[in-house]
């Protein structure tokens, strides 16, 4: 806690505010260079990826800016997906309304299992959220509604305009603005009054209150932003993959996801989307034969103890073992 | 809906209602005394399920015993567990509980399939629970349920028993409110927390071990226990067990009408039961406000 509160040399500061901004611009502007050049197998694992991370940073809105721990993400993910699929019918539909229709769905669920959930705190708010995530997997599980276990598919991709989904290049591209679009957003939040007031939340929820700010608005209003850009995130893969089923709004998702941004670091945005990266890449790496040899079949275990490895000796994620071997940050 | 039907169905719920307490009150022992939340519990219940598939043929007929054996193996295996990973996480916070704890269901998955397999299996009821009794002109209702049923409510008397008028009780309630205080006594907390994960453990593979006959055994079978168990103790009140008895009967008969009068809907209803009980009283039914 000492080390969140103590002050900052105002060179190291600037230096951190320089270098938190330019890296991911340098990082999306390399990625938007390269994007013709990464070839089928590339693309789509960095669409992949990229459509994890606009799930992690909606998450880490929550868990590592607010301090809600949400083990139910999954579900706003799914909803965005699957409005996404059912809306566009037999004919397709125009991103210009498929979008805005499957970021609301999943804010709109966002906004009924928040108002609920955020009634209570800490390990009941953890055990609240993975229920209603669970409620909203049965509803698309067990009524005809999506299909039931089996999913739906998608018979036309969103279009806008020259902006075809089917395309990999124009998904790439829609992918990452999308991408930049989240990152940049959340970084406005984080240095807006707003973010400022969910820090305050996080690190002292009682002081908060007696200040005077109406602490369950402002825990709402980060909820119902978070789901927004989880269905965002569902919107995108629907359109990447052309199907959908109950699996996304699975609670192993969920578990996942939280996985992603602890893996990284919590509390940072860079982190959401290196934990994302890492995840993914853990996760094809423990489950492909060439580097692991039998134990593929078996990568649940190996990817359950590394977790538990992680857990351990890394609680700070991976950031926090970056500063912690820099000398400047000790 | 005649009054066999009636009478069947209430039976019914009273029985699931009872199980789920007795998978809850290992949930909410834990949560309540060392302040750990244990997302490997739905693997404990899943442990107990398959152990029960793997006894059975040894032990036959002797079903209790059975039941005794798999308690006594299941409680060393949580006192292992404690000692090799759950000692870490009272100092953490929950975040780090739940990922912990979400790596070890892996774990226990993983290794499950690779000892037993993937597939759904049946778990042979013990010759002498094995018939039903009439009940009304039409229905019947199997003795094992009855069984089920009366062994939940031994183990709940039992653990009523063990944490309000025994020693051991006394310590696990003292050391529940107030961790520093006894052991300034002279009490050893870290062996009593050992013996509640134990005991914790025992609890939820009893109610796996108890239910395999009835549901049989598959992957994942823990997961939705567990969600459902969460539900319970949320309703009931973090740390009441009294709470989680009554929260668990409230859920049995809602799951169980639920699937009678809206088949389809059935999943939610139960959930919409705790989101009525959260606009209500947010600290469930017996818990204290925070």
């Amino acid at each position: 806690m000492s080390a969140v509160l103590a002050p900052m040399p105002v060179e190291t500061n600037r230096m951190n505010r320089i270098f938190s901004t330019l890296l991911p611009i340098g990082c999306a502007a390399l990625l938007a260079v390269a994007g013709p050049m990464l070839g089928a197998y590339g693309t789509d694992f960095v669409v992949k990826v990229m459509i994890l991370s606009i799930f992690a940073l909606s998450l880490q809105l929550l868990v590592g800016m607010t301090g809600l721990v949400s083990l139910g993400h999954a579900a706003f993910y799914g909803i965005g997906a699957y409005a996404t699929v059912l809306a566009s019918g037999k004919e397709g539909g125009s991103i210009a309304w498929l979008l805005p229709l499957a970021m609301a769905s999943a804010a709109g669920y966002a906004l009924v299992v928040g108002a609920l959930s955020l009634r209570t705190r800490g390990v009941y708010f953890i055990m609240v959220t993975l229920a209603f995530a669970q409620m909203a997997f049965f509803v698309f599980h067990d009524t005809g509604l999506g299909g039931g276990s089996d999913g739906i598919y998608m018979y036309v991709r969103p279009v806008l305009g020259a902006l075809d989904m089917e395309n990999r290049l124009t998904q790439f591209y829609v992918v990452l603005a999308a991408l930049v679009f989240t990152y940049g957003l959340l970084a406005l939040i984080g240095r807006s009054r707003f973010g400022a007031a969910l820090a305050g939340i996080r690190v002292n929820e009682q002081r908060m209150r007696a200040a005077g700010f109406p602490v369950y608005g402002y825990k709402l209003a980060a909820f119902v932003i978070a789901g927004a850009l989880a269905g965002l995130a569902g919107f995108l893969l629907a359109a990447r993959d052309g199907v959908v089923n109950p699996e996304l709004l699975s609670w192993h998702n969920s578990g996942d996801v939280l996985l992603m941004i602890i893996l990284g670091g919590l509390g940072h945005l860079r982190g959401a989307v290196i934990g994302a990266v890492v995840f993914t890449v853990l996760k094809e790496v423990l489950s492909t034969q060439a580097f692991v040899g039998p134990l593929a079949d078996h990568w649940q275990l190996t990817l359950g103890l590394a977790i538990i490895a992680f857990v351990a000796l890394l609680p700070k994620g991976i950031i926090g073992l970056a500063a912690r071997l820099s000398p400047r940050a000790a | 809906m005649d009054l066999g039907t009636f009478l069947v169905q209430c039976l019914n719920a009273v029985q699931y209602g009872l199980l789920l307490f007795l998978v809850a009150s290992g949930l909410t022992l834990i949560f309540g005394i060392m302040g750990v939340i244990n997302l490997a519990h739905g693997s404990f219940y899943m442990i107990g399920a398959y152990l029960a598939f793997s006894l059975a043929p040894l032990f036959g007929d002797r079903f209790i015993v059975m039941l005794l054996a798999g308690v006594v193996l299941t409680a060393l295996l949580g006192y292992v567990l404690e000692w090799a990973f759950f000692s870490y996480l009272y100092q953490r916070d929950h975040l780090q509980q739940v990922l912990m704890t979400y790596g070890l269901i892996l774990v226990f998955e993983e290794l499950r399939s690779i000892l037993v397999g993937n597939d759904v299996h049946g778990v042979p009821l013990p010759a002498w629970l094995g018939g039903s009794f009439a009940l009304g002109d039409l229905m019947s209702y199997p003795w094992y349920r009855i069984f089920a049923s009366l062994a939940c409510v031994v183990v709940a008397l039992g653990l009523y028993y063990v944490v309000n008028r025994t020693r051991l009780g006394m310590m696990i309630r003292a050391g529940a409110s107030n961790r520093d205080m006894v052991r300034g006594l002279g009490i050893d907390i870290r062996r009593l927390y050992r013996i509640v994960f134990a005991a914790g453990v025992a609890l939820g593979a009893l109610a796996g071990m108890i239910a395999a006959p009835m549901s049989s055994v598959y992957p994942n079978m823990g997961a939705s226990v567990l969600i459902i168990c969460f539900v319970v103790v949320v309703i009931g009140g973090i740390g009441s067990i009294t709470g989680a008895l009554v929260a668990a009967l409230l859920v049995g008969f809602v799951d169980t009408f639920g699937k009678v009068f809206f088949a389809e809907l059935s999943g939610v209803g139960i959930y919409v039961l705790m989101a009525i009980i959260l606009i209500w009283r947010p600290e469930g039914l017996m818990g204290r406000k925070t």
